[in-house]
C-alpha cells in the first residue's frame, strides 16, 4: 500500500452490494441534484424531442406522441461524477432503439441536446442495443424538473452527466462533437468501472 | 493534461466555525488552479479501503498551496475524519484542480453576484480572495445565508473585505437566529431580499450560486423571474451526497 491516512478507517461497504459499486463511489439513499445552471421549466404544448443531424428524414414528436411510443421499466445502478451512487434506480420511458428504430445512418456519435443549451457526446453503439432510455417517469411518478423532468436521457452504464437532463433531442454526428462537461475538464467516454473522471483518467 | 493523486501536506488548520475547517495543504508540483474549482481528496485505511470527496477549493490562485474549507457531517465518512482527526503534517492525497465552468477571472468585466447557502459560500470566498490579492474594482455583491451568527464562515475576513470600500458589499442573513443588535436580515431567501441585492438586469451581470439544491433552486428561479439569462446564472450543489 503506497500511502495510508492516519486514523482513516472509514465506513465498510455492505460486501453483498461492493462489487455494484465503482471504485471511488460510496452510495446514497437520496437523490442529490446537480446541475450547471437554473432549471428549465417547458411547456409541455410546446415541448418536442427530436432526431436530427446525419439522418435522411429528421423525426420529431410531441410530448403526446412520445408519450404514446412503446414504454419500458427500467431498473438499474446510477453512478455520479461527485461520488454517489445509487442502486436500483426506477425509471420508466422509451428506449433510444425505438427512437431510431429504422434509422439509416453514416455517424458514428451522437450528441444529445436538452433545454438550457446543455450538450453531452457519446459514441452511437453506446446508446443503442438496450443500453440507453429517455426517461419521464422516476420511481413511479413524474420526472421532478430538478432531476430532469419533463424527461431525460439515462444511460446508466455511464457517470450521470452523460445521462442529459431537460433532452429534447439527439443529433448524429459522424465526428465527435465534446459537449459540455466534456470540454470542462471532464472525460470524453466517462465509464465508471474503468473511473474515467476528469481529462487525462 | 492527467489529474494525477499527490500527496499533500497539512500545513495548518482553521476551526472557522464549531463545524467548519479550513485545511491548508503544501502540495509539491501544484499546477495551480482558478477561483471556484474544486480538488478530490482520498483516504486510505490501512487495510486499503478507500474513500474519496469533492471539496471546494477557499484559497485564491494568488495564494500559496491549497486551502479547503470542510463542514463536518456528523454521519458523513470523510468529513469527521478532515474536521476532528486530522492533524498538521499530517499528508493526505488530492488531486486537481477540477471544474472548469464554476469558474470566476478577475478580467471579467461584469458585476458580480455571489449567493451563498452555509458551506456553499467556500468557492465564492475563492472568487473574492482573488478579486482582492488581483486588486481586481469589479463590483461584487455577496448574500450569504447561514443557520445562526456562530455558523457565519469568513464572518471577520469577510467584514474586513467588505470595509475597504474598494466595490465588494456583503449582505447576511440568517435563518434561525436573530442576535441583538444584527443588523442583516434573518430570514430564508426570498424575493425581496433578491430585489435589494441583485444587480438590475440591465447591467447584465454574473451570478454564482452554491448551496443546498432548495437554496440554489430559490436563487436560481428568483433571478430567472427577475429577467436574468439563464445563461448567465452559474450553479453548483452540495449537500446530501454523503459527506
Amino acid at each position: 500500500m503506497a500511502f495510508i491516512s492516519r486514523g482513516f478507517r472509514g465506513k465498510r461497504r455492505d460486501e453483498t452490494t461492493s462489487s455494484r459499486v465503482p471504485p471511488g463511489q460510496h452510495t446514497v439513499n437520496d437523490f442529490p441534484v446537480l446541475s450547471a445552471g437554473p432549471t428549465p421549466r417547458p411547456d409541455l404544448a410546446h415541448w418536442s424531442f427530436s432526431i436530427v443531424g446525419e439522418i435522411d428524414a429528421p423525426r420529431t414528436w410531441t410530448w403526446e406522441e412520445f408519450r404514446k411510443l412503446p414504454q419500458e421499466e427500467i431498473t438499474v445502478d446510477i453512478h455520479c461524477v461527485t461520488k454517489w451512487s445509487k442502486l436500483d434506480t426506477k425509471w420508466k420511458g422509451v428506449s433510444v432503439d425505438t427512437l431510431l428504430d429504422g434509422v439509416d445512418t453514416a455517424a458514428e456519435f451522437v450528441v444529445a441536446v436538452s433545454d438550457g443549451g446543455y450538450t453531452t457526446n457519446m459514441p452511437l453503439d453506446e446508446i443503442t442495443d438496450k443500453k440507453a432510455w429517455a426517461v419521464y417517469e422516476y420511481d413511479g411518478q413524474p420526472l421532478h424538473p430538478e432531476h430532469g423532468g419533463p424527461a431525460r436521457l439515462l444511460v446508466p452504464h455511464l457517470y450521470l452527466w452523460k445521462s442529459a437532463k431537460w433532452v429534447r433531442g439527439l443529433k448524429l454526428v459522424k465526428e465527435d462533437e465534446p459537449g459540455f462537461w466534456e470540454t470542462n475538464g471532464y472525460n470524453n467516454h466517462g465509464d465508471p468501472f474503468k473511473e474515467e473522471r476528469y481529462w487525462g483518467d | 493534461m492527467i489529474l494525477k493523486w499527490q500527496v499533500a501536506k497539512v500545513t495548518a488548520i482553521t476551526a472557522e466555525t464549531p463545524r467548519v475547517a479550513s485545511l491548508s495543504f503544501h502540495v509539491p508540483g501544484w499546477q495551480g488552479h482558478l477561483a471556484g474549482q474544486h480538488v478530490d481528496v482520498r483516504l486510505t485505511s490501512d487495510d486499503g479501503y478507500q474513500a474519496q470527496r469533492s471539496y471546494s477549493i477557499a484559497s485564491a490562485p494568488e495564494e500559496k498551496g491549497v486551502t479547503i474549507t470542510v463542514e463536518r457531517l456528523d454521519d458523513g465518512e470523510v468529513s469527521p475524519y478532515l474536521v476532528g482527526e486530522v492533524r498538521q503534517s499530517d499528508s493526505l492525497e488530492l488531486r486537481g484542480p477540477i471544474g472548469g465552468y464554476f469558474v470566476w477571472k478577475a478580467g471579467d468585466p461584469r458585476p458580480v453576484l455571489l449567493i451563498g447557502g452555509g458551506s456553499g459560500v467556500v468557492p465564492l470566498m475563492a472568487m473574492i480572495r482573488h478579486r482582492a490579492l488581483a486588486g481586481s474594482r469589479t463590483p461584487v455583491r455577496l448574500l450569504y445565508s447561514s443557520r445562526t451568527f456562530d455558523d457565519v464562515i469568513y464572518r471577520d475576513e469577510l467584514d474586513r473585505l467588505a470595509a475597504a470600500g474598494d466595490g465588494l458589499a456583503v449582505h447576511h442573513t440568517l435563518t434561525r437566529s436573530r442576535p441583538p443588535g444584527w443588523k442583516g436580515y434573518t430570514r430564508r431567501l426570498d424575493r425581496p431580499m433578491i430585489d435589494d441585492v441583485a444587480w438590475p438586469s440591465e447591467q447584465t451581470p454574473i451570478v454564482f450560486i452554491c448551496g443546498p439544491t432548495p437554496f440554489v433552486e430559490a436563487a436560481a428561479t428568483l433571478l430567472v423571474e427577475r429577467g436574468y439569462d439563464p445563461a448567465w446564472v452559474k450553479t453548483e450543489r452540495f449537500g446530501a451526497t454523503g459527506g
